[in-house]
């Protein structure tokens, strides 16, 4: 298990390297940076003067590895737009993005779970279907449309909650359900899957021949060692829902890290879009090992590949 | 078993003796069978009719349109659909904030959907798969290397690199379909392997080589029509995520531009009216829920037609 986890960590260390390159390459496949620093009133001789002074001038490579090295301590350099560093701008919008991942994956596992564990007890019953179809439903629907849909309706016409911005928890509740529902879909088929499958093994045959109820059976029997693969995929959505952020935020005014993405891609201010691409990949690498750890524990089989 | 056997070696008497003929039951035709099958799947069926009534009507938009979809009418602005009290036949789904035809703009954005589905699909599909079928009948070291770009692929968060690309390159009809085409490889590719790998040692492979069958020969002829079916699966599930995606990215303003009918262009023109004609955005995202649902369906089918025995 030991020498699995390393492995793992070893390959998500590589791919967290290889996508440096890539977001490093991103800000230089945007054109020149000196004059782009620069602004453009600047002279030829004031360009020249940033390039030596950003270290543009020096190999390629070099650069790579001096932004990566101030990257690892978490120093990504100066917005071009804003007056701050990427940092600052980064750990101001972080926690609210992250608050709104972790609504939404709550709002979708409070949903999920108990709509895949009734659709398995209850299977090829309208029940299932009702399920099976709000799942369909849900990943053809656009999350944009979603999201402008639960302000028309809630915010507009109910007058329940606001339509956007973030200054209190109320705001943040339609932004996570239309979040939510874009990762309820898959957690709601494989819990379903994954309980169907334990509720025909032979242990679960046991627990009922000793006459256990069948609340006892579903909950405490079945549901535990169905649910564990779920919370494998939960980290997953979490790692895509910190990715799709940027559509919700942007819809509902949330200033998060995709809205400072958002803002930083419509403005060419490419030192803010290489961290904000960065981190969340490297989050994503990073919630990905955890779900891979949770998978072999549960299925040795998995380790020895 | 037998089909893998009749697609390779049909002359042989082995593949004539496990075929249905040889146990004396009555023979029933293969497209027969498929066909019963799909017309017992009710979500393929429904699926199918509803992706073949958009089909239809992107390709027939310019006889099916009552308007030009570009023809802007100031005095005409706004106007409600027909089931609207205030609605006229004249626009049966109403006009946009530049007086065009709601429904001739539908028809054609039609186009531009599927359009980028279907291309974006096949582009993704062609580096997936050549990707996969590598990986999984070499293994190894290649196989190694290859799982490693695709695990770096999937690392990437898409919408954000799509977004900074567009940005980069400017957002254009084309621009989208190479991007996303260069993006969502990444489930052909992991299909295309582990079916590769389950059917690296088949029988049909194995006497291909001795045949003396080349390696390309093998990979083109004889491997990738078994693994067909399973990547139709894939490309229509590519086909719905790249028709999100791009309606996603028309949105937010960096897909296709405007005065393009995009589904997802016209949600975003229609934002500001849907507090008062909530209509303006209803109707184009109902009708991209509704294909994307459609192709999802057939996927969906198709996935169950392979493999009965799992829904899930």
């Amino acid at each position: 298990m030991l020498v699995f986890i390393f492995r793992r960590l070893l390959v998500a260390i590589g791919v967290a390297i290889t996508v440096s390159i890539i977001s490093f390459m991103l800000l230089h496949l945007s054109g020149d940076l000196a004059t782009a620093i620069a602004g453009p009133e600047s002279t030829a001789d004031q360009v020249e003067e940033i390039r030596v002074a950003f270290g543009l001038d020096k190999p390629i490579i070099q650069q790579y590895f001096s932004w990566l090295i101030s990257a690892v301590q978490l120093d990504f350099g100066r917005s071009y737009y804003f007056q701050d560093t990427v940092m600052d701008l980064i750990s101001e919008r972080l926690p609210i993005t992250l608050t709104l991942g972790a609504l939404a994956l709550g709002i979708a596992t409070f949903v999920a779970i108990p709509l895949g564990v009734l659709a398995a007890i209850k299977q090829d019953t309208w029940i299932d279907r009702l399920a099976l179809m709000i799942a369909v439903v849900g990943q053809a629907m656009p999350s944009f449309w979603f999201a402008l849909t639960l302000i028309v309706v809630f915010a507009v016409n109910l007058h329940w909650l606001p339509a956007g911005g973030n200054s209190t928890w109320m705001h943040f509740i339609l932004p996570a359900i239309a979040l939510g529902y874009y990762a309820m879909p898959a957690m709601m088929r494989l819990t379903r899957t994954g309980m169907l499958e334990v509720l025909g093994s032979d242990y679960i045959r046991t627990a009922r021949s000793k006459g256990l109820s069948e609340t006892s059976v579903v909950f405490k029997h079945a549901l535990r060692n169905a649910v564990i693969p779920v919370v494998a995929l939960a980290a997953v959505e979490l790692g895509f829902m910190l990715g799709g952020s940027i559509v919700i935020e942007s819809v509902f005014s949330l200033k998060g890290l995709g809205q400072l993405a958002w803002d930083a891609i419509s403005r060419n201010d490419y030192p803010v879009v290489q961290a904000v691409v960065l981190i969340i990949a490297v989050f994503y690498i990073a919630l990905n090992f955890v779900a891979d750890v949770i998978n072999a524990m549960l299925d040795p089989r998995l380790r020895v590949r | 078993m037998s089909q893998t056997l009749s697609n390779s070696t049909s002359s042989s008497p082995v593949s004539a003796l496990s075929g249905p003929e040889a146990s004396g039951l009555p023979v029933v035709p293969e497209w027969r069978r498929a066909l019963n099958k799909f017309l017992g799947h009710r979500g393929l069926f429904i699926g199918s009719v509803i992706l073949g009534f958009i089909v239809l009507a992107a390709i027939f938009a310019p006889w099916l349109a009552p308007h030009d979809p570009y023809v802007q009418n100031i005095s005409q602005r706004m106007i409600p659909p027909i089931w609207h009290e205030k609605g006229t036949w004249e626009h049966i789904l109403g006009t946009d904030k530049l007086g065009r035809d709601y429904l001739s703009r539908l028809l054609y954005g039609a186009r531009i959907s599927l359009t980028i589905g279907l291309t974006a699909a096949l582009i993704s599909g062609v580096i997936g798969t050549t990707l996969g079928v590598l990986a999984g009948y070499f293994g190894g070291r290649t196989d190694a290397v290859i799982s490693y770009i695709i695990t770096t692929r999937l690392a990437l968060p898409v919408l954000l690199v799509a977004l900074a690309m567009a940005a980069l390159v400017g957002g254009s009809l084309e621009m989208v379909i190479i991007l996303l085409g260069l993006l969502l490889w990444d489930r052909f590719a992991v299909v295309a392997r582990s079916t590769t790998q389950q059917l690296r040692d088949a029988e049909f492979i194995a006497s291909a080589k001795v045949l003396g069958a080349s390696t390309s020969y093998i990979l083109i002829r004889e491997l990738l029509p078994n693994i067909l079916s399973a990547l139709i699966v894939v490309i229509t599930l590519e086909m719905a995520h790249a028709i999100l995606l791009e309606a996603t990215l028309s949105f937010l303003g960096l897909g296709v531009q405007p005065p393009l009918p995009s589904w997802g262009l016209m949600v975003s023109e229609g934002k500001a009216y849907m507090f008062f004609q909530p209509w303006v955005i209803a109707i184009p995202g109902i009708t991209l829920m509704i294909l994307v649902l459609a192709i999802n369906l057939v996927g969906d089918g198709l996935r169950d037609m392979n493999a009965p025995e799992g829904r899930n």
